[in-house]
């Protein structure tokens, strides 16, 4: 797309450098960990060493003797004020702190406040907790046995640990369809419970002030309103009205999901600071933030294809049991329990299509679905691209050519999925057939030919997906009823200098530009004239906040819409300034000119003077507006990702070789920033393919719960990327734009584990489930014969 | 214990407990917040400081440790209102996102540019892999540093 706009007014196309970087690069950001208040106090807290047992006794005496301690909360505590439990965002209750019993590893127990950060440690560390084990749950299909302890005793009349049965599309045409088919496929994959681990860990200052009544909140979140309101509803009881607390989410270190859920640290720093009038911080290390924060997926899937000889697919069927920890936590707005999993059709165009997913509690944390994907839906492209590949290769047929058969072809959109989404616009033979140009597919298949005669280890895998996000439609979305808009405000002042506002929260995307850019581009504004302003729940106007690649899909839109009526009030006003008809203006950035006589025009400064100081009679001064977009649809990114691996037969490490990603996001906003986004998120599609994981033993112990078992890629691991683009703009949203930020982690791990299955198909391997350990391969390899 | 040091130039002293971590000291004592805590293991190098000019982790020096030494923060690159290249590189080729690992790994990189000046793409791959982001790829922060390498090479700073 040719920008509209020039460089100096920078608006949609122009690479502009970020406004954010100038305070990042000196070391100038406000973070949570960085505010420091008068009088502060800190917390900290006490976490259990075991994943199910009765507390029997907590005992403070110890640590209250410390100097500097000043309290230790405990449930029963909580339980006065009714704050022990609490909802989560699925319609069920999580505990802040317990009273009767602890329900996994690293569960908070108590929690210390203290005049001093070290102090406070030492406190938690003196706080005596007497445990009486229970039977720990780990294997969630363990969990379903009949003999199996109820884990929520706490719910009256609860017999199992069944939490919910979701299923959607059509059972009786997936099942003739499966009957008809000359070929099925099926192949047990398993997902692994992930961490977002972003290097800010999670905190908040929760500061009280009793002779203003208002409580502030400096939090973590990628949602500050919303949680403005849960606060509200959850604590009015006690107090604290909606406009007496503010929530300010300063500068944040990276979320991809873990900042949306609400954690018992941050209820308890609030408890303590209105109970006594003080500040409080609390900030988690890095190891609370591994063990007890959210996690994501941990989805056993089992999965079916069915195709015609010719290779045509015709039908898919996934039953899933959804290990979701003690409760159902999942920050997950959509009106489905299992998220928007039933986009598992992908790319593909089926007769039919059914899936089924049960939730199951376990001694596990809860949560589910954060890490950089719009609920559930890297575990449905993972499903179809890892079985699409399966078919392809059970059929003997060339993956890349498998998928150019059965794609929803261009002139099908908009297409109705057999599962009832509707995508808006896409062209997925394009991006492929771009991708296999750029890498080269036809010689990489002659090398992997000849390179197999001589006995090496090499594998091609592409994964062809198509995303959903930018949740979202009010028919399908909503936050305990609040519906999924999301706002801007845009004040452009006499000098036609603007401040805008907005109700997302960046975390690193770079909104203080890709918003002042949408802004540029409808006002003729230049970008360096606009201040964008996030995260404060007293200033911004009401929104959802920033994950599921929401904030370009939603509140970009609104922006965009804002803009549109600044520019429908400053034409009238320009029509008087020009005395001429609305009619006879013609926009173009920046200005109106009269048809016809160029040389007549009034610049959208000159207009923003007169709004305040010369505007026609019978007309409200200033130029301003707000927005509230509530999106007719999803927007449906897509892409394909080629990726060539080699595999050492002797360590059984696997190589990525080269890794061409192209995306198709609509229409681009910052071309740098879309491509800063692609790049981290291939990164974290690399990451849970090859290396991340957090298991737990048979006692609920976790394994990886710190950075030294849980490994995130370093700048040597991480590959070369090679990124490229299709534009397809979606047509519904007002820039035609779709968003981005987690296309690349939900297609990539895919392409990742059907080249390393490619690798080795001919020695009969089928199928590995990540993480794609050198361990396992290594083990594979034995198993298959295979030495170096 | 009393220390004295020198931070960026200026001398400050203190007054801390032994167990003081370094990193507690710059943030919460003198209050140089540019440097972050990212994890408990010396992994993330999001408290990446130079102390006599060798990058430490911060957060696994004490305090005590560095008493009559010289350190350098994030908050030292800039001099007399000029950015450094290694600053102005991360902004010309997007080397950051959510800005957190990035003053680590700014002065990782201007430590390791005084001692390889001519980098290739690989030495620095190496040189920055003690530093964790989770947002960038490294890519962009790869290239940040080439573009600081040839800055320096035209004497840009």
């Amino acid at each position: 797309m040719v920008p509209r706009t020039s460089p100096e007014v920078g608006g949609m196309g122009h690479s502009v450098k970020r406004k954010e970087d100038a305070r990042f690069i000196r070391g100038k950001g406000t973070y949570v960990d960085d505010i420091q208040l008068p009088g502060m106090l800190y917390l900290d807290i006490v976490r259990s060493p075991l994943a199910h047992a009765r507390i029997k006794k907590i005992d403070a005496s110890k640590a209250l003797a410390i100097p500097g301690v000043l309290a230790v909360i405990t449930g029963a505590d909580l339980a006065k004020y009714n704050l022990h439990w609490m909802p989560t965002l699925m319609s069920d209750t999580q505990m802040v702190l317990p009273v009767e019993k602890v329900m996994y590893q690293a569960q908070e127990v108590a929690a210390v406040l203290a005049t001093d950060r070290y102090i406070a440690a030492d406190g938690a560390d003196a706080v005596e907790v007497e445990y009486e084990p229970l039977p720990v749950v780990v294997d969630p299909i363990k969990a379903l046995a009949p003999d199996a302890p109820v884990l929520r005793t706490d719910k009256k009349d609860k017999k199992d640990n069944h939490i919910w049965h979701w299923e959607w599309g059509d059972r009786a045409a997936t099942d003739r369809a499966f009957a008809a088919a000359d070929v099925t496929v099926k192949q047990d994959i398993y997902l692994p419970r992930i961490h977002v681990a972003s290097i800010e860990t999670c905190g908040c200052v929760a500061h009280f002030d009793k002779v203003a009544d208002k409580l502030t909140v400096w939090m973590t979140t990628q949602a500050p309103h919303a949680i403005r309101t849960v606060f509200a509803l959850v604590a009015g009881h006690v107090g604290l009205a909606e406009h007496k607390i503010r929530i300010i989410s300063p500068d944040i270190g990276g979320g991809f999901g873990g900042k949306v859920p609400v954690y018992p640290g941050y209820v308890i720093a609030v408890a303590a600071s209105v109970l006594t009038g003080k500040p409080v911080k609390w900030v988690e290390d890095r190891m609370e933030n591994l063990q007890a924060d959210s996690f994501a997926r941990d989805y056993h899937m089992t999965c079916e294809l069915a195709a015609r000889k010719d290779g045509t697919l015709t039908a898919l069927r996934i039953k899933t049991i959804a290990d979701h920890g003690y409760a159902d936590a999942a920050a997950n707005p959509s009106k489905f329990p299992a998220g928007l999993f039933h986009i598992c059709t992908g790319s593909y165009d089926f007769q039919a299509a059914h899936v089924e997913v049960d939730g199951v509690y376990t001694n596990k944390p809860p949560g589910g679905i954060a890490y950089r994907c719009s609920f559930r839906v890297t575990e449905a492209v993972h499903a179809i691209e890892r079985m699409a590949d399966l078919m392809a290769h059970h059929l003997g047929m060339d993956p890349a050519e498998f998928r150019l058969k059965n794609f929803v072809r261009p002139e099908q959109f908009p297409y109705r999925s057999a599962l009832g989404w509707e995508y808006d616009s896409g062209n997925y033979a394009a991006a492929l057939r771009k991708a296999m140009d750029r890498i080269g597919y036809a010689a990489l298949r002659r090398e992997q030919a000849e390179r197999r005669e001589r006995g090496e280890l090499m594998g091609i895998g592409i994964s062809s997906f198509t995303e959903i996000v930018g949740a979202g439609p009010s028919k399908h979305f909503d936050i305990l009823g609040l519906k999924m808009f999301d706002s801007a405000e845009i004040r452009v002042h006499p000098t036609g200098k603007v401040i805008a506002r907005f109700g997302t929260r960046s975390q690193g995307q770079g909104h203080e530009t890709t918003y002042a850019q949408i802004i540029a581009e409808e006002l003729g504004i230049p970008v360096a004239d606009i201040q964008v302003e996030e995260g404060d729940t007293d200033t911004a106007p009401y929104g959802l906040g920033t994950y599921a690649s929401r904030s370009t899909p939603v509140a970009g839109a609104a922006g965009a819409m804002a803009a549109r009526k600044i520019r429908d009030k400053a034409r009238k006003i320009a029509a008087y300034l020009l005395e001429a008809a609305e009619d006879d203006l013609v926009w173009e950035p920046g200005k109106f000119s009269v048809k016809g006589a160029p040389n007549r025009f009034k610049t959208i400064q000159d207009i923003a003077f007169a709004a305040y100081t010369n505007h026609p009679q019978g007309m409200e001064a200033g130029l301003e507006a707000v927005s509230y977009y509530d999106p007719p649809n999803l927007t449906y990114p897509f892409g394909s990702y080629i990726c060539v691996v080699d595999i050492d037969k002797g360590t059984g490490q696997v190589k990525v070789r080269r890794f061409v990603a192209v995306d198709d996001c609509g229409n681009i906003i910052n071309p740098m920033i879309v491509e800063g986004q692609i790049h981290g998120g291939l990164t974290m599609g690399l990451a849970p393919a090859l290396y991340e994981e957090i298991a737990y033993d048979e006692n609920g112990n976790i394994q990886g719960g710190s950075f030294m078992d849980y490994l995130l890629p370093t700048a040597v691991e991480t590959p070369r990327w090679e990124t490229d683009k299709t534009t397809t703009p979606s047509p519904h949203h007002p820039l035609g734009a779709k968003g981005v930020g987690e296309s690349a982690t939900v297609g990539a791990p895919a392409a990742i584990a059907n080249a390393v299955v490619d690798a080795l198909w001919h020695l009969g391997v089928r199928h590995v489930d990540i993480p794609i350990t050198p361990a396992k391969v290594w083990a594979l390899l034995r198993e298959k014969g295979v030495s170096e | 214990m009393r220390i004295q040091l020198t931070v960026n130039g200026e001398r400050h002293e203190a007054d801390v407990e032994p167990r003081l971590l370094l990193v507690h000291l710059l943030r919460d004592v003198f209050r140089l917040t540019g440097t972050h805590i990212g994890c408990d293991t010396t992994h993330c190098g999001a408290c990446t400081v130079l102390l006599e000019d060798r990058p430490v982790k911060s957060c696994t020096v004490f305090a005590v440790q560095a008493d009559g030494k010289r350190l350098m923060t994030v908050e030292g690159l800039e001099q007399d209102g000029r950015l450094h290249p290694i600053q102005e590189g991360f902004v010309q080729e997007h080397g950051l996102q959510c800005g957190y690992c990035t003053p680590g790994m700014m002065m990782t990189s201007y430590a390791f540019l005084k001692r390889v000046p001519m980098p290739s793409e690989d030495d620095i791959r190496h040189a920055i892999s003690g530093n964790l982001c989770r947002c960038t790829g490294y890519v962009n922060i790869v290239k940040a540093v080439q573009h600081a390498a040839a800055r320096l090479q035209e004497g840009g700073a």
